[in-house]
């Protein structure tokens, strides 16, 4: 009697004790999470409340951001066009994309299909370094190497500073992106399928061009949209070598901005509340919102993937 | 064995330290710290008499950060010379420096440009000017342009693109390149504004750099390239232009007889007092003026012999 | 050209391109540690950057990536923990764990200088931090929380599940389950995704060129004292990394041997990031050792 009456005392404080201790770590856990929430709300409210000045306060209009061509933010008659920004900023992480994609497959079925094992083993950590490699030093390396070399390779007919550099130095900075995507989606392939393939009697070739490659395909592009979207956000190595000239890019020669370049150039010397200032977060904004077009693209891809 | 149990006991220990630190983080992320800058603890100690009067504070000059170094420098000799004082430099661009003062979360705004250019009027009125230095620049070209003067409608001509050859003004066949400068920077408005007398837009094929050291090498080493630079930059590696004849000296800024040149500003909400004023004070004393000022290549306000305002009218 | 020549030719370009982009780490590396080391000596380390003339060292903008990277992840790894914890072990496979999935993918993706423009907006500006240290690590926080969350996640969800059962058997509470059980086996991956996640923090330049500022003050490296400006440790100081010094040199500066301070300033940021590198798979390695006292399996 006694025994059982003491034993369910126990039993009760250790229901007492154990609930206690599931609160302390359900409250931490969901403060953590709700830390995430309020910072990313907190992110959208406050970039796009100062980036819609531009247009609800001082009177530009959306139209002449997003498509207009003449940007002169001091000049007396002020002008507002960011397309050439926009533009540059699609332009030079699509180039990278261009450059980077291929490289960064074949560099995967390199790992996967041709050395399967050791191509990992080597291809692993030298993938590693490069993504950690910090931005601003690709960026010197762009400054002090590249424009030189495509300056003189044109023989010294132009700077090298443009959009060429731009995309190449963005083009090694994503390649790390896409290969462990396109490494991590070429490993979950299922080994029937290939074996079949062989079996029918086709190359390796065949084998990675008609089976490998179509069935991968939305996990590939995958990668490639975030290369593509890690390219449009990165700032200072572009800021280094695109030259920083406001003018639709035109050629790979010519001296461009990007969206972050600009920003990373005037923000600090223009004041807080200026139009002059406020436009600028009106293109941190649209590169907020170019986020949230690649998040959607991926996550189209990701359900193609799933059929 | 034993090393494992220790292990334990400091993972927990290191699991409840996560969970007060998370606590305490969401927290109180909202409220600021002991915020040790703003706001000047300035005692207003005897301004009358501020030879050998003792004064204590803390000073926050933000802004340009062509002109940081050479405040942080000063600011690190006045600092020695008065210990109660602290004086602390931040860089971050003139437009930051002037919004900071006029928002009063910074004692001193740093500019390089009259604050009539960044802020509104009734903004800018509030302001009061300290011109603490002079920096003149010049127009430099490439050593192989054949060019060592030109007019200021043939710099325009030049920076507006309406010449595209050095051989349209004088120099030899060469193709124009231009170095320009970020569109919201002070010595880009310097130059339009003295060198120029208009703004102008870029020429397609120009690039810009806000780095001078940069813009130095890139017209050392591009054929046809121009770019302008402050003259403590200016060594045999380019050519510095002579503007409407007047050669690129500290004595034709002096006299007024060469234009480009700008004041290095440091602007106060209302007048100084205390620690701000006494720093200020200090700025244009001789052994600042002389030393500290000519040293990092500036020309000492004192030795000019004209003065400009805002609008760039100038008299002797 | 037939199948044989087209797979042979296939196969030939692979490893052409497998073999340059190793060439191009190659390269990279070769390039900044031969430019770089011979400007790297005790004074390059340890003295004051210059603002105009040549000589000038990064030892308080080396302090200050330390430092700040200390802070960062002072604010972090609690967070990313709890984060990555609730979304292992608490979150069910509904609506509300989409979506919070969805923002840990969006945050992660959001540009950092979108990021450091946050920070001057809401820290710099509206709380009055300032630039100073404080803003930039939060923002760098705000930053590397998303790849905490994910890496506490994915080495919860590594730990077999027959540990987990074990301690329901033994009557433990859930909490008891996750702090004595899981986390100790996870540490080993957490503790090597952290290191790696430092290395990234301690690159970063973007979000914090408008949070923890382009300037150091004069340091006093005998005041230790927290409040003192001129302290080290202040918090509330404005502070230069060595990634935002790289930059400001080649872009901003004045100092005529940029070229070098910057190859040196690059060569440093490398080797630490290289450091980071092994330290994450050494320590790994290490405390799986001690915990299991076992091989390693992967």
């Amino acid at each position: 009697m006694e025994n059982t009456k003491a034993a369910a005392g126990k039993k009760k404080r250790g229901f007492a004790r154990h609930h206690r201790e599931d609160l302390i770590g359900k409250i931490y856990t969901y403060v953590c999470v709700l830390m995430l929430i309020v910072v990313i709300v907190a992110i959208v409210y406050f970039v796009a409340s100062k980036g819609l000045t531009t247009f609800f306060r001082d009177g530009v209009s959306p139209i002449e951001f997003l498509f207009g061509t003449h940007w002169s933010p001091d000049a007396d008659t002020a002008a507002f066009g960011a397309l050439p920004f926009i533009a540059g900023s699609f332009v030079v992480s699509l180039l990278a994309a261009l450059v980077a994609g291929p490289l960064s497959i074949c560099a995967a079925l390199f790992m996967t299909e041709i050395v399967p094992g050791k191509g990992k083993r080597i291809l692993q950590p030298v993938i590693e370094l490069l993504s950690g490699i910090p931005s601003v030093v690709y960026g010197f390396i762009g400054l002090t190497v590249l424009v030189p070399f495509i300056s003189a390779l044109t023989g010294g007919n132009s700077l090298g500073y443009g959009v060429g550099a731009g995309a190449l130095v963005l083009s090694v900075m994503i390649l790390p992106t896409i290969t462990s995507i396109a490494a991590d989606a070429l490993a979950s392939l299922p080994r029937g399928l290939r074996e079949a393939s062989y079996a029918l009697g086709a190359t390796r070739w065949q084998t990675i061009y008609r089976v490998i490659l179509p069935t991968l395909a939305p996990s590939l592009w995958t990668g490639v949209i975030l290369g593509i979207a890690r390219a449009f956000g990165e700032a200072l190595a572009v800021q280094m070598v695109i030259g920083n000239a406001p003018f639709l890019p035109n050629s790979l020669l010519t001296s461009a901005s990007t969206l972050t370049s600009v920003i990373t150039l005037n923000m600090t010397n223009t004041s807080t509340g200026s139009v002059q200032n406020n436009v600028l977060w009106s293109m941190a904004l649209m590169l907020l919102f170019m986020t949230f077009v690649f998040i959607i693209i991926v996550r189209l891809l990701q359900r193609r993937n799933k059929l | 064995m034993k090393s494992k149990k220790t292990l334990f006991g400091t993972l927990t220990l290191s699991a409840m330290l996560a969970l007060t630190a998370c606590g305490g983080n969401s927290g109180s992320t909202a409220a600021p710290a002991t915020e040790p800058t703003t706001g000047s603890t300035a005692t207003p100690a005897a301004n009358e008499q501020p030879a050998d009067a003792t004064v204590s504070g803390e000073i926050l000059a933000v802004g340009s950060t062509a002109l940081q170094p050479l405040v942080d420098q000063v600011g690190q000799k006045f600092m020695t010379e008065n210990a109660e004082v602290t004086v602390q430099v931040q860089g971050g661009g003139s437009g930051t420096g002037l919004t900071q003062v006029s928002e009063g979360a910074a004692n001193i705004g740093n500019s390089d440009v009259f604050a009539e250019e960044k802020l509104e009027a009734d903004k800018a009125a509030e302001l009061v000017d300290h011109q603490v230095a002079v920096v003149a620049m010049a127009t430099v070209v490439n050593k192989d342009t054949g060019v060592t003067n030109l007019t200021k409608q043939q710099l325009l001509d030049v920076f507006s693109g309406k010449v595209t050859n050095w051989k349209d003004v004088g120099g030899a066949d060469q193709k124009i390149t231009i170095v320009n400068r970020p569109s919201s920077s002070g010595t880009r408005a310097t130059f339009e504004k003295y060198a120029l007398g208009e703004k102008v837009e870029n020429v397609a094929g120009s690039i810009e750099q806000d780095s001078s050291g940069t813009v130095k090498q890139i017209v050392a080493d591009t054929k046809g390239a121009v770019g302008y630079l402050a003259f403590s930059y200016l060594d045999d590696t380019v050519t510095a232009l002579s503007y409407d004849g007047v050669e690129p000296t500290e004595e034709n800024v002096q006299s007024g007889d060469y234009p480009i040149w700008a004041y290095e500003h440091m602007y106060t909400k209302g007048e100084p007092d205390g620690a701000t004023k006494a720093f200020l004070d200090y700025f244009m004393t001789e052994e600042v003026q002389n030393a500290d000022v000519t040293e990092l290549g500036y020309i000492p306000v004192s030795s000019m012999k004209v003065t400009r305002d805002a609008e760039g009218k100038v008299s002797k | 050209m037939n199948a044989k020549t087209a797979d042979k030719l296939a196969t030939g370009v692979i490893i052409f391109f497998a073999v340059l982009i190793v060439a191009i780490l190659g390269g990279l590396l070769g390039f900044i540690l031969i430019r770089g080391i011979s400007h790297i000596d005790w004074h390059f380390l340890t003295s004051p950057s210059q603002n105009f003339k040549a000589g000038g060292g990064i030892g308080p903008q080396l302090f200050n990536s330390l430092f700040l990277l200390v802070l960062t992840m002072i604010i972090t790894v609690p967070l990313g923990l709890g984060g990555g914890i609730y979304m292992a072990e608490y979150a069910k496979e509904n609506k509300l764990t989409g979506f919070i999935r969805l923002v840990v993918e969006v945050l992660s993706s959001f540009p950092s200088i979108v990021v450091g423009l946050f920070g001057l907006l809401l820290f710099v500006n509206t709380f009055g931090f300032g630039y100073s240290l404080l803003s930039g690590a939060i923002a760098l926080a705000i930053f590397n929380l998303p790849l905490m969350v994910r890496i506490t996640e994915q080495a919860f969800r590594a730990v077999p599940r027959e540990q987990k059962e074990a301690g329901l058997a033994l009557g433990l509470s859930k909490w008891k389950i996750i702090t004595s059980i899981l986390l100790p086996v996870a540490l080993p991956s957490l503790i090597t995704g952290t290191i790696l996640a430092a290395g990234r923090v301690f690159g970063e330049a973007a979000a914090l060129l408008f949070t923890s500022g382009m300037t150091t003050p004069p340091l006093d490296f005998t005041d230790w004292n927290p409040l003192h400006a001129r302290s080290p440790i202040n918090p509330m100081r404005s502070a230069e990394t060595l990634a935002v010094h790289i930059w400001k040199v080649n872009s901003e500066a004045r100092i005529p041997d940029a070229r070098d301070v910057s190859a040196g300033a690059s060569a440093v940021l490398v080797i630490m990031v290289l450091v980071f590198n092994l330290a994450a798979r050494w320590f790994g390695r290490f405390v799986y050792r001690k915990i299991t006292a076992s091989k390693q399996i992967n």
